[in-house]
């Protein structure tokens, strides 16, 4: 039998010819990844092994985005130990705040063209599944294995059997990434897809910008998937042209293509046409329901940004929609760019005037509120319309508050109108 | 190795989230982590929860993000073992790492309620529910996994491995 995207690049960085679903392997890492809350644990894990060096300082990244800027002492400190450790072992990509390079590790990772088409990724954050955006492969992990991965750029895995996603037809207006994977863990579930691989095909594609597959990629575990990956197209090349020209220009990367026979789990075709716009009501993210049938339902507070749709795209989204309009008097909007890069563009193309004009907060790039960090909590009995990834219980502050998941333009129009809404109704 | 303890029982979907908020990953200290455990979702779990209790949940327990200082609270916290039906895979990948004993378990993960007394034995896969006189059979681990386990994570056992 053949095997799919993910089942190639996983043999090819084993070094065997074949793999199957079900076989456990030991895999060579292109790229490593640990954060403020998650890093700190795994290089004091790294120590107590004996370990003095990482295995490679480029290919080791240690991103401040969690609690930053520093929210508190506790975080000043976990971001200190990342930092002095950064500096001891010359790490490449550890960025400064503020510095052009930084913002939020899956929106960085890949705008810096530092993950490439065909790598091998593992981080210590849950939405490392982001880079199938690209045709990578990149899955979360805890501390252990970030630390054990540091030491060595080796980890194992077990190999995933896979959903397959057949797209056709494209968006109506308005319509992104976000719903359709809305749509899917609706459908599925959030454990739909445990242990699987979400494989993405057909011309449906067409429809879909790199934004939006990052977004599809980085939800992909909140229906329990390992991965989700994109075939390699005209987008991703154009993509990785701009963000990695040197590696680019000599092909320094690889493409993988899923075999005719490859085998699958489940197969699901999906019409992009009938993709409504869609949110999540609390507190799973499976509770999917049409925007417009939830219109009664008023807000506090609107999130904008977050590793989900914090990218270029998104922001300019969201610019476009509220220019000219007003945030409603009840809500407090938040915008944050998922990186400097971002924010330096939407000052230059005058969305931050925008967004002042409107009434909103315009952050630095951080996760923030999206886990109830900082910037942005809720109280008790209050009520948010984020385009971030979770709406548990008590994820943007107290276990009575309510999170609702969106795409970028029904949060806009929302924080517009003082209640969950459309933009077709502005 | 065999764990005796009552039970604590949730339903399905508990997210890493619940079982240690994001507001308390200032920290990774174990002693911080436990005084929060489950904080969420039963507020009485610290105060009620003994040295080698269960804990009992439904499917995709652990779910969401992949902050191992979930796995590392529940551990703090006393438990000795934790059935589910099913688990999220960072979840499931984690306690390994950590030394969190997991069986999976749709029969008991049904059939166990609040309260009741279990017995486990990890080499058997047998859970003996002491309360209700009923045997639940689950799938062992291989020995290197229970010995990651009672080593009390991949840490020590790496250590130990290479002192061989």
């Amino acid at each position: 039998m053949g095997m799919t995207i993910t089942q190639k690049i996983l043999a090819e960085h084993a070094g065997v010819p074949e793999v199957k679903a079900g076989d456990l392997i030991e895999a060579k890492l292109d790229y490593v990844l640990g954060n403020d809350v998650t890093a700190p644990p795994a290089i004091k894990i790294m120590k107590q092994l004996g370990v003095e060096r990482v295995f490679d300082k480029e290919r080791v990244c240690l991103i401040q985005d969690h609690f930053t800027p520093n929210k508190d002492i506790k975080s000043a400190e976990l971001c200190k130990t990342m930092r002095c450790f950064a500096r001891e072992q010359e790490i490449s990509h550890f960025y400064e705040l503020g510095r052009r390079e930084m913002g939020i590790e899956h929106v960085i990772l890949p705008d810096n063209g530092i993950i490439l088409p065909g790598d091998m990724v593992i981080g210590a954050d849950s939405h490392t599944c982001t880079y199938g955006a690209l045709g990578a492969f990149s899955t979360g992990v805890g501390s252990t294995d970030l630390a054990c991965a540091m030491a060595r750029g080796i980890t194992w895995f077990k190999v995933p059997d896979a959903i397959r996603i057949i797209l056709k037809g494209s968006f109506k207006k308005f319509v992104t990434g976000k719903d359709l994977i809305l749509h899917i863990i609706g459908m599925i579930g959030v454990d739909g897809a445990l242990y699987k691989s979400l494989e993405f095909e057909g011309e449906g594609l067409k429809s879909i910008s790199m934004a939006g597959r990052f977004t599809i990629c980085n939800m992909a575990i909140e229906c329990g998937a390992k991965n989700a990956v994109f075939p390699f197209d005209e987008y991703t090349l154009r993509y990785i042209a701009k963000t990695n020209p040197k590696r680019f220009s000599s092909s320094d990367y690889k493409i993988y293509t899923a075999d005719e026979d490859a085998g699958y789990a489940q197969t699901i075709e999906i019409d992009l046409c009938d993709v409504p716009l869609t949110v999540a009501l609390p507190s799973i993210p499976s509770n999917t329901k049409k925007a417009e049938d939830c219109r009664d339902l008023k807000i506090d507070q609107v999130v904008i940004g977050s590793c989900t749709n914090g990218r270029l795209e998104d922001i300019g989204a969201a610019a476009e929609i509220l220019k000219g309009l007003k945030v409603h008097e009840d809500v407090r909007c938040i915008i944050i760019p998922g990186s400097q890069k971002i924010y330096r563009y939407a000052l230059e193309a005058g969305w931050l005037q925008i967004f002042d004009d409107a009434g909103c907060v315009i952050s630095t790039p951080t996760c923030g509120p999206c886990l109830g960090g900082h910037m942005g909590v809720l109280a008790k009995g209050e009520r948010c319309v984020a385009t971030t990834n979770r709406n548990f219980v008590g994820r943007m502050g107290d276990t009575g508050s309510e999170v609702i998941l969106s795409g970028v333009p029904v949060a806009a129009a929302s924080a517009v109108l003082g209640r969950v809404g459309t933009p077709d109704e502005l | 190795m065999i764990v005796t303890g009552k039970a604590f029982k949730y339903g399905d979907n508990v997210d890493t989230d619940v079982i240690i908020p994001a507001r308390y990953l200032n920290s990774a200290d174990p002693e911080h982590l436990k005084q929060h455990c489950m904080e969420d979702i039963d507020a009485d779990f610290v105060k009620e929860v003994g040295q080698g209790d269960i804990m009992v949940a439904g499917k995709n327990f652990g779910c969401g993000s992949s902050r191992e200082h979930a796995p590392v609270a529940i551990k703090a916290s006393g438990i000795s073992l934790v059935i589910a039906e099913s688990f999220a895979r960072i979840f499931f990948r984690n306690c390994i790492n950590v030394g969190l004993a997991i069986m999976e378990c749709p029969e008991a993960a049904v059939a166990i309620s609040k309260g009741d007394i279990i017995k486990a034995d990890f080499d058997t896969g047998i859970i003996e529910n002491v309360t209700k006189n009923e045997k639940y059979q689950s799938k062992p681990f291989p020995d290197f996994i229970n010995g990651i386990i009672a080593n009390g994570g991949l840490l020590e056992y790496t250590k130990k491995q290479t002192q061989i």
